[in-house]
């Protein structure tokens, strides 16, 4: 009887857990039918690489595909170096201490800033104290220092999983400390560390509110020709099109928002293909 | 105790090591010979081992170590007279369990080598091919140069951690416990490796395995409880210990 009792509660356990999993799963699922079904239609080479035109009603978002490029290349650009050395400072060389403690505690809380805080920070530092302007430098900086903490924390961890005797074996061979952490540990770490700060990338691309006051266009007819111009940018370019803009086809609302889910999910996939390629390289 | 016949390669005074409140190592002091084996035996948490990694400074690593006392390398200060790098190119350790980085068998011998700036690639095969014949790898290797170092057998993958260190060109070698993880067949080649490295090298054998100090160390160090109880010849310490508790624990007693 207890047996069977057993056999029975394993089966409930069972399927309570996958209807669940499959609870959770329903929303993504859904979402993207709906995005994929009605916005393939609009997708054509034209739409990829044509200016807007009848008012934003037809023609193509390239601008906006541009401008989040350029705003994903920005941030990357800014954040992946201070982030990673941030991250090895804490990781490798900072002693446990009040100070550090301090500092693990602020990226901690940074990472659970919302997001049109860092929006209204960019926009009061980087927009008007530095005078940079509405601008892709201002927009990319502040993308990147809302990146920042995932980025630091995404690469401590990977740090952290390197087992200890990388370290200790290098050391013990006449490494310097740099050394030792340059050849023993940060190889070892690359594929996690990359794999993060390429997710946190992918989030930085579809956010709306830091690029909202520090670099996005509601329209420009021409392309962006610096990095003190200002752009449009996908995200941005789908609010207004999805509330400002009447009689637009619906086919050209889906049609933006496929491909701003695209750039993600190919941005995830690249993550997921340098990870497992490195996962085999380096094995332990 | 200070006998000053063979010439000293270490020698350690009024060594103490703490970790934080907790103290590992009481006012050592010992003289460690240039090119004998020097077993270091006793129980678990008796200090054999950090004295083991007082002698090439790895106890710097945790930031609430503090030591007092000196431990001299030919004579020179290794805390105060001499880089960390410096001290570990002529101080090589091998670990209790074979670490291999995830690198290339070839790779995980040049380590050392590369980071010394060593790039011309002849000089490496060079160093790379001396190093795994004197620790009797080549001929099982030799053919997979280019093969993870974790694909091979505990027993080869300690032999390339030995290879990997005296590619550094060391003085003296520290084992900690290098055979606790490995079969007896395997362990039997370790300690032929030792002895064969004997001739040019200073050892120092920590290990839980008193027979394996038995059957290879010139000289023997009982530690107890951080304090070093007593330090003979292996064959005067396995016999004829002058202490109770060297002969207790030798005996099985306890440990």
């Amino acid at each position: 009887m207890a047996l069977l009792n057993v056999h029975v509660k394993e089966k409930i356990a069972f399927s309570v857990l996958f209807c669940v999993t499959l609870f959770v799963l329903t929303p993504v699922v859904v979402v993207l039918w709906i995005i994929f079904k009605n916005g393939l239609p609009a997708l054509s080479w034209e739409f990829l690489t044509q200016m807007p035109t009848d008012g934003m009603r037809s023609g193509g978002i390239f601008p906006a595909i541009l401008g989040t490029l350029y705003l994903v290349v920005g941030a990357t650009l800014f954040s992946l170096p201070l982030g990673i050395l941030a991250a090895i400072y804490l990781s490798e060389y900072a002693r446990e201490n009040l100070l550090t403690r301090l500092i693990n505690l602020a990226i901690v809380n940074l990472s659970g800033v919302p997001s049109v805080v860092y929006g209204l920070f960019g926009f009061s530092l980087f927009v008007v104290f530095l005078k940079l302007g509405v601008s892709i430098l201002a927009g990319s900086l502040t993308l990147a220092i809302m990146n920042l903490p995932v980025v630091i924390t995404a690469t401590r961890e990977s740090l952290r999983a390197v087992p200890d005797y990388f370290r200790e074996v290098s050391l013990s061979l006449g490494a310097s400390r740099w050394q030792a952490v340059r050849h023993g540990v940060l190889p070892f770490a690359l594929p996690g560390i990359l794999t993060g700060t390429i997710l946190s990338i992918a989030r930085a691309a579809g956010e709306t509110a830091p690029i909202l006051f520090t670099v996005a266009a509601f329209y420009i007819p021409h392309l962006p020709k610096s990095v003190f111009d200002q752009t449009m940018a996908l995200p941005y370019h789908l609010y207004i099109i999805a509330t400002q803009i009447p009689n637009i086809p619906v086919s050209y609302r889906y049609g933006t928002a496929l491909v701003l889910i695209l750039m993600v999910l190919i941005l995830n996939l690249s993550a997921i293909v340098i990870r497992s390629k490195f996962r085999k390289k380096y094995k332990w | 105790m200070v006998d000053q016949t063979p010439a000293s390669k270490f020698e350690v005074r009024g060594l103490s090591v703490r970790f934080g409140p907790a103290s590992a190592l009481r006012d050592v002091t010992l003289d460690i010979r240039a090119k004998e084996i020097l077993g270091v035996i006793g129980p678990a948490s008796s200090g054999k081992t950090t004295f083991l990694r007082a002698l090439n400074r790895l106890n710097d690593l945790y930031a609430n170590m503090s030591y007092s006392g000196s431990i001299l390398l030919d004579g020179v200060d290794i805390n105060r007279g001499m880089a960390s790098e410096t001290l570990r190119r002529r101080v090589g350790m091998i670990f209790a369990l074979p670490m291999p980085l995830p690198l290339s068998v070839y790779e995980n011998v040049a380590f050392g080598p590369r980071r010394k700036g060593i790039r011309e690639r002849k000089k490496l095969d060079v160093l790379v091919e001396e190093s795994l014949r004197a620790a009797v790898l080549w001929d099982e290797v030799k053919d997979r140069l280019k093969t993870p170092a974790t694909k091979l057998s505990g027993g080869q993958q300690q032999r390339l951690c030995i290879a990997r260190t005296l590619a550094v060109k060391p003085e003296v070698i520290l084992f900690d416990e290098p055979c606790s993880g490995l079969d007896p067949v395997s362990m039997a080649k370790v300690e032929e490796t030792m002895l064969e490295l004997k001739e040019e090298y200073t050892i120092i054998l920590v290990t839980n395995n008193t027979k394996q100090a038995a059957r290879v160390a010139t000289r023997t160090a009982f530690f107890l409880m951080g304090e070093l109880i007593e330090l003979g010849a292996t064959p005067k310490i396995f016999t004829a210990p002058s202490d109770k508790r060297t002969d207790e624990y030798i005996s099985g007693k306890f440990g």
